[in-house]
């Protein structure tokens, strides 16, 4: 019985320090790019039938953190990218400055639109708690 | 420290001062870049001028080029008004920059209506309109969607609301998303006018 409620003690101790690491610790990004790559050879893995998902229905992006969407085609044919037609070879930068969902008609997928929603900073403590917690879940 | 490694040091500074200055550059615009920019593919269609209008004859002038129909009760009309608050603000600067509204309604858009139709935002704002055919390969060479869509005894078009920025030189250099501010288009107009 002790033993268990030491247990407990320890997992409730941790887990606290985990949150309160969450919440103290300031987020950080090496790049605020958020960067998909069509790779070489993708419009013949099409025209071969394969299903080849290249950009997520739902793009998470955070003002400050990540929150510039960067688009290349590497393949060898033009290609509808989420919202602009791409030459091979061509990159395309998207930077977002204000928090918003937005919508853009993308053939490259099923539903045909591709959403982008961006987050404020996360610069409460609590806030920066919820963004790590939801952050994780989407990873997970 | 020997003259090779000095060598490769200011090389390093030099390529980080370029990268640095590639992503000031990228950053400081409102709109999304493409990069390598490529050459905007050129047409020739019906103005709401009474005369033809090929893209071309705007080189040495900032263009906006936008899709949309008159019809249209959602996207256009706010990008449109945007557009004529964007004009206003630009000032004397409107005159080196030219706004292009392409319809994806070859049908019901005749010059005459798109003429009322923009004019009653700014009479600056052209547009232009063509066969199906005609408007069909705009769209394709600018990877821009219309869908026709059934609407009672009518229909509409779900349509791309993004705009194309095409600098002085005749290639499109960026794409700005629908809900853009005009102080967003006046900001990247004003950039590219001063290259």
């Amino acid at each position: 019985m002790r033993i268990r409620t030491q247990l407990l003690v320890v997992l409730a101790v941790t887990l606290l320090g985990a949150l309160t690491w969450a919440a103290l610790e300031p987020l950080n990004s090496a790049s605020r790019e958020h960067v998909f790559v069509i790779p070489k050879g993708t419009w013949a893995r099409r025209m071969a039938g394969q299903k080849v998902a290249i950009l997520p229905d739902h793009i998470h992006l955070t003002l400050g953190l990540h929150d510039i969407l960067v688009l290349r085609n590497h393949d060898e044919v033009p290609q509808i990218f989420g919202p602009t037609l791409m030459m091979p070879g061509q990159s395309f930068t998207l930077p977002f400055d204000r928090p918003a969902t937005y919508q853009f008609a993308c053939t490259a997928h099923a539903s045909g639109q591709m959403t982008i929603e961006v987050e404020p900073y996360p610069a409460t403590a609590l806030a920066r708690l919820v963004w790590r917690v939801r952050a994780l879940l989407r990873a997970l | 420290m020997t003259p090779k490694v000095l060598g490769k040091l200011v090389l390093t500074l030099l390529l980080a001062a370029g990268v640095a200055g590639a992503t000031a550059t990228s950053g400081s615009f409102k709109s999304g870049l493409f990069d390598p920019p490529r050459p905007a593919p050129d047409f020739t269609l019906k103005g709401t001028t009474g005369q033809p209008v090929r893209l071309s004859q705007y080189r040495g002038k900032v263009v906006l080029l936008a899709f949309g129909y008159s019809h249209c009760l959602s996207v256009c009309p706010i990008t449109l008004h945007t557009f004529a608050q964007a004009l206003r603000q630009l000032g004397p600067a409107a005159e080196r920059m030219q706004i292009l509204y392409v319809t994806v309604d070859a049908q019901r858009d005749t010059p005459a209506r798109l003429k009322t139709f923009v004019g009653s935002f700014d009479p600056r704002i052209i547009g232009v309109t063509g066969t199906e055919l005609q408007l069909a390969q705009v769209r394709k060479d600018y990877g821009v969607s219309a869908t026709k869509i059934p609407d009672g005894d009518s229909y509409m078009y779900d349509h791309s609301s993004f705009i194309y920025l095409i600098d002085r030189a005749g290639r499109i250099r960026a794409l700005m998303p629908y809900g853009h501010p005009p102080e967003d288009f006046v900001h990247d107009v004003r950039l590219l006018l001063g290259e």
